[in-house]
C-alpha cells in the first residue's frame, strides 16, 4: 500500500499544531489595539518578517503543487517557481517602500493615502475579499487532500481541523501570532526541503531492477494499473477493491529505466551532475485515460512510456504548458498571459502587501523583502530537485500529485515523511492564517468604516475584525469541502490573475502618475476585478472542468486573461483619471 | 515579545527619488531577463533544449539562472539603498 497512516506523522502534527497554538496564546494579551491585532504593532524584526514573507507565500501549491507537478510532468512545474519568483521583484524594486510609506492596515490604506475615497476603500475592500477567498479555497482543499491519505480521515474533516485551527490562530493574536506561526513554517520548510535535496543527491539515481537488463524489460514496461469507480462509488484497484487487502491498492511508480554510459547506479552526485545525469538518461512517466463504460462506472487506465530526460527537462510536456510547443496563436498568448500574471500577481496580493506594516520603516520593509527572495528563491531551486527527486523515487502515487513530496520523503524514511507531512500541514495554516487576517481587516477596516461613515473605536475594530475571522473561517471551510474535486493549481492561478488585473494598476499609477484620480482607481479596480473574473468563467478550462461542457465551445479564445485585463486595468486607470480630472481637481 | 501594542516611530518615512530610480533601473533590467526567457519560450522552445554548460540544457540554465539573479540584484539594491541613505543624511548634515 502507497498510504498507511503513520503514528509518528500524526504526532508530529500534533505537536505542531500544539506549537503554533501556544504562541498565539502567548501574543494574545500583547494585541489588543488594532494597531497591535491588524500589523503586530509594527515591531516585527526585519529578518523575522522575511522569513514569514517565505511562510506566508510558499503555499500549498508552491510546496505540494509544484513538486507534484514536476513529478509528473518534469520542467513545466519549475516555470511556475520562476514565475512566482520573478513577482518579487515587482514587490521590492517597485512597491515595498512606497507601501510601508502610505500604509497602515490594509492594502486600500496605501490606494487611499491621497484621496480619502469612500469608493476607494469600498472597491479595495471587495478586490481583497474575492483575491483571499479564491486563495483560501485552493490551501483548504490541499488541506483535506492531505489529511486523508495520511491521517485516514475523511477531506471535510482535514478542511474542518485546518479551518479550526486557523481561526484560533488569528482570533487569539491576529498578525502577531500570524506572523510567529509563518516564520516557524517558512523556516522549517526550506530547512527540511534542503535536508532531503541532500538525500537525494546522495541518494543519486538507479535503474529500477525491473527495467534493468536481463529482466523483462517488454513485460514490465507493458503492465498498466486500472481504476473502476462503480455506479453506486465503489472504487476497484487493479482488479480488486481499494483497501481489501495490502495488495488492493495502485503499486508506486517513478522509474528510471536507463542510465548514461549503461550504468544501473551513479551513486551521490553534486546538483548540476545529477540534473545533467538525468538529462542523458531514460525515465518511465504515465499518462491516464478515463473511458465511460456502458454499466456506469468508469474506468481509468494508467499506462508508462519512456520518455527521454532531455524531453522532461524541456517545457511544453504537461497540459498547462503545452502551448509552448503549439503552433496556435491562442496557445502562444494563454502561456504568455500566465507569465505575466504570475510576474504581476505577487505584489498584489493583499496578504502579502499587509506585511510591510508589520515592521518599522522602509528600510526595514526592504531588509525583510530581500530575506524573503532569498529563502523563498533557495526553496523555489529546491522544487526543481525535489520534483525530480520525487520521479526517480519509485514512491510516487500514479494518481495524486499532490503527495508526491511527503511520499519522496517515505523513501528516504519515517521519521523525514512524518516531518515532510506535518511542515506541509503548517504550510497550510500559515498561508490561510494570512489570508484570513488579510480578509478581517479589508471588513473591518475598510468595509465597515465605509458603510457606518463614522470611525470606529480600535475595540470596535477588532471585535467586527475577529467575528470576520470566524465568518470567512467558516466560508473557506464550506468551499474546501464544496470545491474537493478542484485542481489546486489552477484556484491559485485565478487568484494571481485578478489580484494583478485589479489591484496592481491601480497602485502602479498612483505611485508614478500625478494625473491619477480617485474615479479613475476606483474603477480600475472594479473593472479590472470583474473583467478577470469574467474571462476565468467564459474559458475553456472553467467549461471543461467546472461546467462539465465542451471547450470548443468556450467564449474566450485562451483561458488566462491576464496579457487582456491587466492592460485593460492600466488603460481604464488612464482614461477614467484623464476624464474626471477637470472634475475633480485631483491632479 | 514586547512592543506590539504601539507603533515603532519610523526614521526614513520621506520618499527618495534616488532610491525610487534606482529601483526602477533594476525593475527594468530583470524585466528584460524574465521577458527574454518567456519569449524564447513561446517563440523558439526548441532552443531551450541546447546544451551550452555543464551538460544542463538552457530552459535549466535559465530559469536557475533567474532565480540566482533575483537574490543578487536583491543584495544590490540593498547594499546601494544604504549608500544613497548614508548619501542623503550626510547631505541632511551639511545642510545644517
Amino acid at each position: 500500500m502507497i498510504y498507511e497512516p503513520s503514528k509518528i506523522a500524526v504526532s508530529v502534527f500534533l505537536l505542531f499544531v500544539a506549537v503554533t497554538l501556544a504562541i498565539s496564546f502567548r501574543l494574545g494579551a500583547q494585541a489588543k489595539s488594532s494597531q497591535g491585532y491588524f500589523a503586530a504593532g509594527g515591531g516585527i524584526p526585519w529578518f523575522v518578517n522575511g522569513i514569514a514573507f517565505a511562510g506566508d507565500y510558499l503555499s500549498a501549491a508552491s510546496f505540494l503543487g509544484i513538486c507534484g507537478m514536476i513529478a509528473f510532468y518534469g520542467y513545466d512545474g519549475f516555470l511556475y517557481s520562476i514565475g512566482y519568483l520573478a513577482g518579487w521583484i515587482v514587490a521590492l524594486f517597485v512597491i515595498a517602500e512606497p507601501i510601508r510609506r502610505l500604509g497602515k492596515f490594509t492594502f486600500a490604506d496605501a490606494l487611499d493615502s491621497k484621496f480619502k475615497s469612500r469608493g476607494i476603500r469600498l472597491s479595495a475592500a471587495v478586490s481583497t475579499l474575492v483575491v483571499s477567498l479564491f486563495y483560501l479555497i485552493p490551501q483548504m482543499v490541499g488541506a483535506g487532500a492531505l489529511v486523508k491519505p495520511l491521517l485516514g480521515l475523511p477531506h471535510w474533516a482535514g478542511v474542518s481541523i485546518v479551518g479550526a485551527v486557523v481561526v484560533l490562530i488569528v482570533v487569539t493574536a491576529g498578525m502577531a501570532s500570524t506572523t510567529y506561526v509563518q516564520f516557524l513554517k517558512g523556516s522549517l520548510l526550506v530547512l527540511f526541503s534542503g535536508w532531503l535535496t541532500v538525500l537525494i543527491l546522495q541518494r543519486g539515481l538507479v535503474v529500477d531492477e525491473r527495467y534493468r537488463p536481463g529482466s523483462s524489460t517488454t513485460d514490465a514496461l507493458a503492465a498498466t494499473q486500472t481504476l473502476r469507480v462503480t455506479a453506486d462509488g465503489e472504487r476497484i484497484v487493479n482488479g480488486l477493491p481499494q483497501g481489501e487487502s495490502k495488495d488492493a491498492d495502485f503499486w508506486p511508480v517513478g522509474h528510471i529505466s536507463k542510465l548514461p554510459d549503461g550504468k544501473l547506479e551513479t551513486g551521490p552526485l553534486g546538483p548540476l551532475e545529477f540534473l545533467s545525469t538525468l538529462q542523458q538518461s531514460e525515465v518511465v512517466l504515465w499518462s491516464s485515460a478515463t473511458k465511460a463504460e456502458p454499466d456506469g462506472s468508469t474506468l481509468t487506465t494508467y499506462s508508462q512510456r519512456v520518455v527521454p530526460g532531455a524531453e522532461i527537462l524541456r517545457p511544453g510536456n504537461s497540459p498547462t504548458f503545452k502551448g509552448v510547443r503549439s503552433e496556435r496563436i491562442q496557445d502562444k498568448l494563454n502561456f504568455l498571459s500566465l507569465m505575466l500574471a504570475l510576474f504581476c500577481g505577487t505584489a498584489s496580493l493583499p496578504h502579502i502587501l499587509i506585511r510591510y506594516y508589520t515592521v518599522k520603516d522602509q528600510a526595514a520593509a526592504r531588509k525583510s523583502t530581500v530575506v524573503g527572495i532569498a529563502s523563498i528563491g533557495f526553496f523555489y531551486v529546491l522544487t526543481l530537485f525535489l520534483g525530480l527527486g520525487a520521479m526517480t523515487s519509485g514512491a510516487i502515487d500514479v494518481t495524486n500529485s499532490n503527495m508526491a513530496a511527503p511520499l519522496l520523503a517515505r523513501s528516504m524514511g519515517e521519521l523525514l515523511f512524518a516531518m515532510i507531512s506535518a511542515i506541509a500541514f503548517t504550510t497550510v495554516l500559515g498561508t490561510v492564517s494570512g489570508l484570513i487576517v488579510a480578509s478581517s481587516g479589508a471588513v473591518a477596516h475598510d468595509l465597515a468604516e465605509s458603510i457606518v461613515r463614522t470611525p470606529l473605536t480600535d475595540h470596535e475594530k477588532i471585535r467586527i475584525a475577529k467575528l470576520a475571522a470566524v465568518v470567512v473561517g467558516v466560508l473557506a471551510m464550506a468551499l474546501g469541502i464544496l470545491f474537493e474535486k478542484m485542481n489546486v493549481n489552477f484556484l491559485v492561478g485565478w487568484a494571481f490573475s485578478v489580484a494583478a488585473s485589479a489591484n496592481l494598476p491601480s497602485l502602479i499609477m498612483l505611485l508614478f502618475w500625478k494625473g491619477t484620480t480617485r474615479q479613475g482607481i476606483t474603477t480600475a479596480i472594479l473593472v479590472g476585478m470583474i473583467s478577470s473574473l469574467t474571462w476565468i468563467l467564459l474559458s475553456e478550462d472553467t467549461f471543461r472542468d467546472i461546467y462539465g461542457l465542451n471547450p470548443a465551445d468556450a467564449w474566450v479564445p485562451f483561458s488566462q486573461p491576464g496579457i487582456v485585463t491587466i492592460p485593460l486595468g492600466f488603460a481604464t486607470v488612464i482614461l477614467v483619471s484623464l476624464l474626471t480630472k477637470e472634475r475633480s481637481g485631483e491632479s | 515579545m514586547p512592543g506590539f501594542d504601539h507603533a515603532t516611530k519610523s526614521v526614513d518615512e520621506a520618499a527618495s527619488p534616488r532610491r525610487t530610480r534606482l529601483g526602477l533601473q533594476l525593475f527594468c533590467v530583470y524585466l528584460a531577463l524574465y521577458v527574454g526567457f518567456v519569449l524564447l519560450n513561446a517563440l523558439a522552445p526548441e532552443r531551450m533544449a541546447i546544451t551550452p554548460f555543464a551538460g544542463v540544457n538552457l530552459a535549466v540554465l535559465y530559469g536557475l539562472g533567474l532565480i540566482v539573479a533575483a537574490f543578487l540584484m536583491a543584495l544590490l539594491y540593498e547594499v546601494l539603498c544604504r549608500r544613497i541613505d548614508r548619501q542623503d543624511a550626510g547631505r541632511g548634515g551639511d545642510a545644517k
